[in-house]
């Protein structure tokens, strides 16, 4: 699938897309929330697709598609361009705030070796929880100014943080709470929505079409999409967060981004962590 | 009634895709008209969460060349206009149950 090609059609795929609801099927009745089933349908659905890579090999994004693209990140790893970011992280993380307290003092074990478990849903509150909010939430209590959710200071911090928890696989808890359930959904739906002038869902690029090029990007798949999350892109000349991706990811179809951290945000990053779970975490990331 | 507002909804996409024939001369007043229009449309679309960056840049042209006293343009982007932010509309308003065919199970 070629970008260009994929413009052009944009606005016929809209006309499409009316012409096929007419055809378009009954619900099925077994509309039960069912997040154990969907992760086990969606983790088979990768193996089947790409039998050759090794199962925690999905979290390396474009790299786990392509044999030559994955021996250059393995050059890379050699001197990754997020060691900047990543120094600068973990010397922010243990520099206290003014009033004398650090992020430590907000996250479970100290913040260490916890990235694997964000998302995760505040029972109290009723939502999801982001680690980049929760992050900047443990700033304005400590009477800090929150950060930039894309990139810089935000980006360095989740490094850090992932660092800690490399090789961790993803282990995101749903409770047994009904707006957990409706969390999760909502983020599946946002996840499959066809949106944005192009007419396309997060899945039309990660599920159907993951391997294939869009302009000069391989795209990556949609199972262990988060776990490398920052990432160093050279495209961006610099790192970028989960909120950045999402946001690049919508504009690229022609949809308005939404603000980072709305809840759409955080509940696709609840699906998509949740149907990861069992991964490892290998963040930070360097893409090409 | 759910049938026609499919229909009509095609009809908006196939605007949208650039079918929208040239309009007769405009004047200001028809162009403050079909401005709003598109305003309201596009506000509709943002509380489904789903407007589209061609609308809003359809929008600021039609807002340029009405600035430029170039009314029959600015009339034709409105309208243009409209009709995105119509078809994203009918877009989000569709997706609400055609996600699902999408769905890995
Ligand atoms: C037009 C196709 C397209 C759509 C639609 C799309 N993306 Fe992407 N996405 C890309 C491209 C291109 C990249 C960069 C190459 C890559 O890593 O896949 C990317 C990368 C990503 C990455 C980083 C993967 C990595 O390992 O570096 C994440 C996470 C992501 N997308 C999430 C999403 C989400 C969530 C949505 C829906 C809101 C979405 N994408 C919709 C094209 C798309």
């Amino acid at each position: 699938m070629k970008l260009r090609s994929a413009i052009f059609l944009a606005s016929a795929a809209i006309a499409l897309a009316a012409l096929t609801l007419t055809g378009a099927p009954l619900l099925a009745a077994d509309d039960k929330i069912d997040p154990v089933a969907d992760a086990k349908a969606f983790q088979k659905f990768f193996r089947d697709k790409f039998p050759k890579v090794k199962f925690e090999d999905f979290v390396n994004g474009p790299y786990s598609m392509n044999e030559d693209l994955y021996r250059q990140w393995q050059d890379k790893e050699q001197f990754p361009p997020y060691e900047f970011s990543l120094e600068m992280g973990k010397e922010m993380f243990s520099k206290p705030f003014k009033n004398g307290k650090t992020y430590a003092d907000c996250f479970p074990n100290g913040g260490i070796g916890i990235r694997q478990n964000y998302p995760y849903f505040d029972e109290k509150e009723g939502k999801v929880i982001t680690l980049e909010l929760a992050l900047n939430r443990c700033r304005e209590a400590n009477g800090e100014p929150p950060f930039s959710y894309v990139k810089d200071e935000m980006a360095a911090l989740t490094a850090y943080m992932a660092f800690t928890s490399r090789g961790k696989p993803m282990d995101i808890k749903i409770p047994n709470d009904p707006r957990a359930l409706a969390a999760y959904e909502n983020g599946k739906e946002y996840f499959y929505t066809r949106r944005g002038q192009l007419n396309f869902s997060c899945a039309t690029c990660h599920v159907q079409s993951p391997g294939e090029r869009i302009r000069a990007e391989i795209l990556a798949p949609a199972l262990g999409i988060v776990n490398a999350m920052p990432i160093y892109r050279s495209e961006w000349s610099g790192m970028g967060t989960t909120s950045r991706r999402f946001t690049t990811c919508n504009s690229q179809i022609r949809a308005v981004p939404l603000g980072p951290q709305d809840d759409e945000y955080r509940n696709v990053e609840y699906y998509l962590s949740y149907v990861s779970n069992g991964l490892p975490i290998s963040g930070p990331g360097a893409r090409p | 009634m759910r049938n026609l507002m499919q229909k009509s909804a095609l009809v908006l996409a196939l605007f949208a895709a650039g079918a929208v024939p040239a309009l007769a001369a405009g004047s200001e007043d028809e162009f403050k008209a079909a401005y709003a229009a598109a305003e309201a449309a596009n506000k509709e679309a943002g509380k489904l969460r789903n407007q589209w960056t061609t609308t809003a840049n359809t929008l600021t042209a039609a807002k340029k060349a009405a600035d430029a006293g170039d009314f029959d343009k600015a009339t034709a982007s409105a309208k243009e206009a409209e009709a995105l932010a119509k078809a994203s509309i009918f877009q989000a308003t569709s997706e609400k149950t055609r996600w699902k065919d999408l769905e890995i199970r």
